[in-house]
């Protein structure tokens, strides 16, 4: 994986509830600290979309998925262990 | 499709599961609109009895439903109820039914706290879409396992509840529980469950002596009355069966006065002309005191009568049951040719003895039998515990008397543990209309058979020890003597009547011989008289002889005085004196 690579995210939240909004703080300021101006976030929220939340297979809120780099992977929770959620996206390295 | 018992509760007040005995424990059906909790260790049925409820719902009550399935994605949830012939994949097609495939990824990483939110909405869309009235939350308890803290679990199962009420759906948790102990096994967050929802079904597996047992008890049911017990169930080929003690509300069963034939005349007329209708008739006896072929008399008289037949046999083969029979005249062959006699050898089946009725019940309701012959019942008693297989035959006998099945049961009593007629081991014979009784007399070198009617409500019947004879002409009843308070069997009875017989005979001979000496006697009697009779008339011409002799004597001699006159000429004629010739 290039350590250059662009990281495409979709965050999916439950309109402002407290873990969604934890979460969407937390990606931001993960992003920010570690991917700067290398990432892109979409944020669904199911209240609004439920249909989408159907056809993609997301039942718990919030879920973040790495859609680039491949492997497409995905993360539930508010991210509030960092150490975690930089191991599941391959940036273990880049946190030390 | 209404409630089971339309009766007794408000039908929109219950949404019926179409489970056989399980509408009737709860008295219609799960709470409509509200959660239930089922709970029940790995293979319990839980899934089997949701999937049964969410069918039941589309096919009988036009209500869709939602399958929020955890732990099995749908394509292996269809495969497996395959069997059942619901038509999962079918009813999916026709959106009636929806499976939302929810399993947590196995790679998914966790990081922090998350929520349901994302399936409510997901749910909410899918539930306006297709109009879904029922909801099936299976495996809660694999979601639940991933939230962090029991904090969370709580939240969450509240959550999940509240959204359940608002949408006023008939929503049914399942959720994994391990062990047997209803009480221990049912932790936390379940414990909170349980008081949150209106109703808690828990489903038990268990094996006892080597047999598996199934089990379901309603924990609560709000605002309802309900069936407390555990009542054994059983997976069968078209879904649960919840097997149900008879209820008070339902209704009883047909009464008729007809009368059927036990298949031997004598017993019939000792029993006031054979069996009623729709009777439970018990056989009890050792080995070898020819219940078999006492029942299968009564199979083959059914069948002769042209009566849809069955017959179950847990002691030997069905071949080996017919040739048996054959050679005691009872031929079985023919009926079972021409279909109106179904013989099923039950050794095969294993199983518990809820197993066996069930097996039972369908293949009667196959054959459309009005017959039923079960030999013997008290296999039942070595495949498990006691009191299930005496809540089996209960239930037998129940459904027999519903259906107007005339069903005779053989019962073998333990020589070895209790040669007392009170013992029948399933204890039906309090149940039973008809008990016989069957006996071996050991009595001067021989082991005969003998028949007693023990009971028999409802008829007058005989108070005869009756032996029974087998032969290759059939089986026969034969009276009994008792001699010097013993009664008499087989030779000893045969000697008997060869007795009586010779009397009789000897009898007969002698009255005859004294009728002979008698006519004999009449005879002589009628020659002498005759005899005489001839003597008399000779003596009465001889008499009358006599008499003209003497006269015709007396006229010569004076016709001779006369013409001794007259020749004379002497004598002048003495007038006035003429002689007359007589």
């Amino acid at each position: 994986m290039s350590r250059r690579a662009l990281f495409k995210f979709r965050l999916y939240v439950a309109g402002d509830a407290p873990n969604s909004a934890q979460a969407v703080a937390n990606l931001g300021a993960l992003c920010r600290a570690h991917l700067p101006d290398r990432h892109e976030i979409e944020i669904v929220d199911v209240f609004l979309e439920p249909k989408r939340a159907l056809a993609d297979g997301i039942f718990l809120t919030p879920t973040l998925v790495k859609l680039a780099p491949s492997p497409v992977k995905k993360i539930i929770g508010t991210l509030s262990q960092t150490q975690i959620v930089l191991q599941a996206l391959g940036l273990e390295n880049a946190a030390v | 499709m209404k409630s089971v018992r339309p009766s007794l509760v408000k039908a929109s007040t219950k949404a019926p599961t179409g489970i056989a005995g399980f509408d009737e424990i709860t008295g219609g059906g799960l709470p409509r609109g509200r959660t239930t909790l089922l709970v029940g260790g790995p293979g319990s049925g839980k899934t089997v009895l949701a999937l049964q409820f969410l069918v039941h719902g589309v096919q009988h009550c036009r209500e869709p439903g939602i399958l929020v399935a955890f732990e099995e994605n749908w394509t292996r949830i269809v495969t497996n109820a395959e069997s059942f012939g619901w038509e999962l994949a079918e009813l999916r097609r026709r959106k009636k039914l929806f499976f939302l495939d929810a399993q947590p990824l196995t790679d998914l990483v966790q990081s922090g706290n998350f929520d349901l939110g994302g399936m409510l909405a997901a749910l909410e869309a899918q539930t306006k879409a297709m109009g879904a009235r029922r909801i099936v939350i299976d495996a809660l308890d694999v979601v639940l396992a991933l939230l962090p803290d029991p904090v969370a679990r709580r939240r969450e199962i509240y959550r999940l509840h509240e959204w359940l009420l608002a949408h006023e759906l008939t929503g049914l948790i399942t959720a994994k529980a391990g062990g047997d102990e209803a009480s221990t096994l049912i932790e936390q967050p379940f414990g909170f469950m349980q008081f949150m929802v209106d109703c808690a079904v828990i489903l038990n597996h268990s094996v006892a002596l080597g047999v598996s047992h199934r089990n379901l008890r309603v924990q609560k049911y709000r605002g309802s009355s309900f069936d407390e017990n555990e009542s054994p169930f059983l997976i069968g080929a078209s879904g649960l069966e919840v097997a149900v003690a008879r209820k008070p509300g339902r209704v009883d069963a047909k009464v008729t006065n007809e009368r059927v034939s036990s298949g031997v005349s004598r017993l019939d007329t000792m029993l006031g002309g054979g069996y009623y209708r729709g009777a439970s008739v018990l056989i009890t006896g050792f080995s070898g005191t020819a219940k078999t072929t006492l029942s299968a008399a009564f199979a083959e008289a059914a069948c002769r009568r042209g009566e849809r037949t069955l017959f179950v046999s847990f002691d030997s083969d069905c071949t080996e049951v017919t040739r048996n029979l054959a050679s005691v005249g009872i031929r079985l062959e023919r009926y079972v040719r021409n279909g109106s006699l179904r013989m099923i050898s039950a050794r095969s089946i294993a199983g518990s003895a809820e197993t066996y009725l069930v097996r039972i019940k369908t293949l009667a309701q196959e054959h459309g039998a009005r017959c039923l012959v079960i030999d013997p019942v008290s296999t039942w008693y070595k495949s498990g515990d006691d009191r299930t297989a005496q809540s089996v035959a209960d239930r037998l006998i129940d459904w027999a008397k519903g259906d107007g099945i005339t069903l005779v049961c053989t019962s073998l009593l333990d020589e070895m543990s209790n040669r007392t007629e009170s013992a029948s081991p399933l204890q039906i014979s309090a149940l039973a209309d008809t008990w016989i009784h069957l006996n071996y007399l050991v009595q001067a070198g021989e082991r005969n058979r003998g028949l007693s009617i023990v009971k028999s409500r409802g008829t007058a019947h005989s108070n005869q020890v009756r032996e029974l004879v087998l032969s290759d002409a059939g089986v026969t009843l034969a009276d009994t003597y008792t001699a010097g308070g013993e009664v008499l069997m087989g030779t000893l009875r045969w000697e008997k009547e060869r007795a009586e017989r010779v009397a009789h005979e000897a009898a007969e001979v002698a009255a005859k011989l004294t009728r002979v000496r008698v006519d004999a006697e009449e005879a002589e009697l009628n020659v002498r008289l005759k005899s005489l009779q001839t003597e008399l008339v000779a003596k009465q011409v001889e008499k009358a002889l006599l008499v003209r002799t003497t006269q015709s004597d007396k006229g010569e001699v004076s016709r001779g005085r006369t013409q001794m006159k007259e020749l004379r000429g002497a004598d002048a004629a003495i007038p006035g004196r003429k002689v007359n010739p007589p």
